[in-house]
């Protein structure tokens, strides 16, 4: 697809308060090429979540336009948007949130399941996703036999089975100890890498910042700054 | 995604087995409920069809204007033939010539002088004629059979000779008589004189039939005819299925053929009418239609409550399960499963849901209506009162809609509660996702 996955223009998300108001967003214009790896930070409510929750179209902006794979989202139906989210939009949550009563197989293969996939088909997807995250021995297993880091990485494989242009990502880190951390973001920027998807963060994890290419700082619902981080292919350090 | 479903029910026991088990006792209990009216039902059907009205009765119009006041003077005269006719044309029923009589039991001391005496309701039927063999030539059941005389006996035995009769078994106690005793019967001739008559009890009765043990007098037609001065005389002939299985529209269309021919035959011979015959099924005597019509809204009914009922309490059980399920469905909303698709998803779990429960409780359901119908439950502290034509044992009757009933409430209420639980989805917005899957 030419141009960019997602653009914003003066996105503005308004919160009503009864008297008063609370304004998450304040006109943010952002865009993001295919393929770039990238994080929201900044202080806590400074509107990274409102802003990924409109990128991801679960919700709507009170003004301003978000383009998604070139659809303006706010004139969309809740069963258009659901259809953008299910073509083009993998998720990421900071608790994993898988279905506890399914496999990891199962888990995973749910999104071609909505996409109607014949079998042979989502096989196939599906142990290549585990395979990213390395955990296809575990695709028998149950959320409950996993550690959080694996956890985790079935909920990667969740996000990138249908190979995506964007995955959103919030706070997936915040859960999880240095070494699972690391572990994660190696496999999500190798996802970036080969299989190009944009990766869309929000953190306030300085591991997760030492991985990003693009790091975007939010501050009381503005853009305060967007910088290209140069260091970002350094591994990370030993711990 | 059907695979998926049904995978996550059977793993998921709360998502399964409480409510499976709610339906399974829902259908269980609406089978067996059914089955026991059912069995209600069809018992009183019967008992009113052996010792009342048939299946059909033939009359004639005016004894059936009046039968309550069991007008004698109003009989059928030439009573072999019509039932020989009746025979002819309607081969495929029993016919047998009743008389009822209305009268009094005097029951005499050694001196002759009266130590009891009470109000009977006799009923004379072909006690004799059957021992005799007389009706070989037609399709016939002994009136014995007929009216379960020899599984009633308590005392004594059948009549095996003219002036023998057999009592009931409230009023022999009451009347003090036992079998071997002699009696006289006091009533009016068909010409309105007194007519007397002396009998010997040969056996004491238990019909189980309240209203039946109280008044009932069984006599021979023969021995009615004489008493009674009604010489090829047939206050009634009673025809009967010979499973005696009532089948109403069956009836309704002999009876109707019947009528029909009469009305055309009178019209060329120009009879008096009120003493042509008049064929009347059993659901047009005495009301017995009203009944069963009111026995079935009933059955209805119970049918009705169970599914409301059940819904009410599977709505709660969706309710639950949708709060407990709650990050699930907002994470299939966040992968782009559409809230329709949800809601039927959610549907479709109901049905399998409501599949597996009504069959366990329909299985359920029909053990213990077969074991009641095999044995029955003693309902004689209800009967006991009753002028209901109904024994006092009743027993379950599985039909084939036993069969399927259990499924009506097991899977309406299913669905209707997941269908008014699962409505929630369509409320759901995703707005705030994000933040529900943060810690
Ligand atoms: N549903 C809502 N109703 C009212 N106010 C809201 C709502 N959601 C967010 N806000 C407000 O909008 C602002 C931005 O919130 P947001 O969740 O985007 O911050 P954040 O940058 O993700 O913070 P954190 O780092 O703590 O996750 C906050 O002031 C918050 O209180
Ligand atoms: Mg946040």
């Amino acid at each position: 697809m030419a141009g960019p996955v997602i653009q914003t223009i003066d996105l503005t998300k308004v919160y009503p308060m009864g008297e008063y108001s609370i304004t998450a967003l304040n006109r943010v214009s952002l865009t993001f090429e295919r393929g770039e790896f990238a994080g929201l930070v900044g202080p806590s409510g400074s509107g990274k979540t409102t802003f990924l929750n409109i990128v991801g179209t679960l919700d709507t902006p009170t003004s301003g336009q978000a383009i998604i794979m070139g659809t303006e989202i706010s004139a969309l139906s809740p069963l258009e948007a659901a259809g953008l989210r299910r073509q083009h939009i993998g998720f990421i949550f900071q608790t994993f949130n898988l279905f506890p009563v399914y496999t990891v197989y199962e888990n995973v293969e749910f999104p071609l399941l909505l996409l109607g996939l014949p079998p042979v088909e989502r096989r196939r997807r599906v142990m290549e996703a585990l395979e990213w995250v390395r955990l296809a021995d575990r695709a028998r297993s149950r959320p409950t036999q996993l550690s959080g880091g694996q956890s985790q990485r079935v909920a990667i494989a969740r996000a990138i089975v249908k190979k995506p242009a964007i995955v959103i990502a919030d706070e997936p880190t915040a859960n999880l100890d240095a070494e699972n951390s690391y572990n994660i973001l190696d496999i999500m920027r190798e996802l970036n890498q080969e299989l190009s998807i944009t990766f869309l963060f929000a953190t306030h994890d300085e591991k997760v910042i030492r991985y990003l290419r693009r790091k975007i700082t939010l501050f009381d619902g503005r853009v305060a700054k967007d910088e290209i981080l140069e260091t970002a292919a350094t591994p990370p350090p030993v711990t | 995604m059907i695979g998926f479903i049904v995978k996550g029910i059977l793993r998921d026991r709360s998502r399964s087995l409480f409510p499976a088990l709610i339906v399974a006792a829902g259908a269980m209990l609406t089978v067996f409920f059914y089955s026991y009216m059912q069995g209600g039902k069809n018992n009183f059907i019967e008992t009113s069809a052996r010792y009342q009205t048939g299946h059909l009765k033939v009359m004639t119009r005016a004894y059936a204007a009046e039968s309550d006041l069991l007008p004698n003077d109003l009989a059928l005269t030439g009573a072999a033939e019509v039932v020989y006719s009746l025979q002819a044309g309607y081969p495929e029923l029993i016919w047998k010539p009743r008389i009822r009589f209305a009268g009094l039991l005097d029951v005499p001391d050694e001196n002759g002088e009266t130590r009891a005496q009470g109000p009977i309701n006799g009923l004379a039927v072909e006690l004799l004629a059957d021992i005799r063999n007389e009706n070989q030539n037609r399709r016939n059941l002994p009136e014995a059979e007929i009216l379960n005389l020899e599984k009633g006996l308590i005392a004594g035995r059948l009549p095996e000779r003219p002036r023998e009769i057999l009592v009931g078994s409230v009023l022999s106690s009451s009347l003090g008589i036992n079998p071997g005793d002699r009696a006289t019967i006091i009533s009016s001739t068909m010409a309105g004189a007194l007519a007397i008559a002396d009998f010997t009890v040969a056996g004491i009765i238990r019909f189980g039939v309240t209203p039946l043990d109280k008044t009932m007098v069984i006599a021979d037609l023969e021995d009615a005819r004489q008493l009674l001065d009604m010489e090829d005389t047939a206050g009634e002939i009673c025809g009967f299925f010979p499973d005696f299985f009532y089948r109403p529209q069956l009836a309704a269309r002999l009876a109707r053929d019947f009528n029909a021919k009469v009305e055309e035959r009178a019209g060329n011979a120009g009879e008096d009418p009120d003493f042509l015959p008049l064929m009347l099924t059993l659901g047009e005597q005495g009301g017995l239609g009203d009944m069963i019509a009111i026995y079935d809204i009933y059955a209805f009914v119970l049918v009705a409550v169970f599914v409301a009922v059940m819904s009410l309490v599977l709505w709660n059980a969706g309710l639950m399960g949708s709060l407990r399920r709650y990050g699930e469905i907002g994470l299939r909303l966040a992968m782009g499963e559409t809230h329709r698709h949800l809601y039927f998803s959610l549907l479709g779990e109901a049905v399998v849901i409501g599949l597996i429960g009504s069959v366990i409780g329909t299985a359920l359901g029909l053990a213990v209506s077969f074991y009641l119908q095999a044995y029955g439950i003693n309902a004689e502290a209800f009967t006991k009162t009753s002028e209901m034509m109904m024994t006092n044992l009743i027993r379950a009757q599985v039909t084939p809609v036993s069969y399927v009933i259990g499924f009506i409430p097991g899977l309406l209420a299913t669905i209707l509660g997941t269908a008014v639980a699962g409505l929630g989805i369509f409320r759901r917005r995703t707005a705030g996702l994000m933040k529900e899957f943060e810690a």
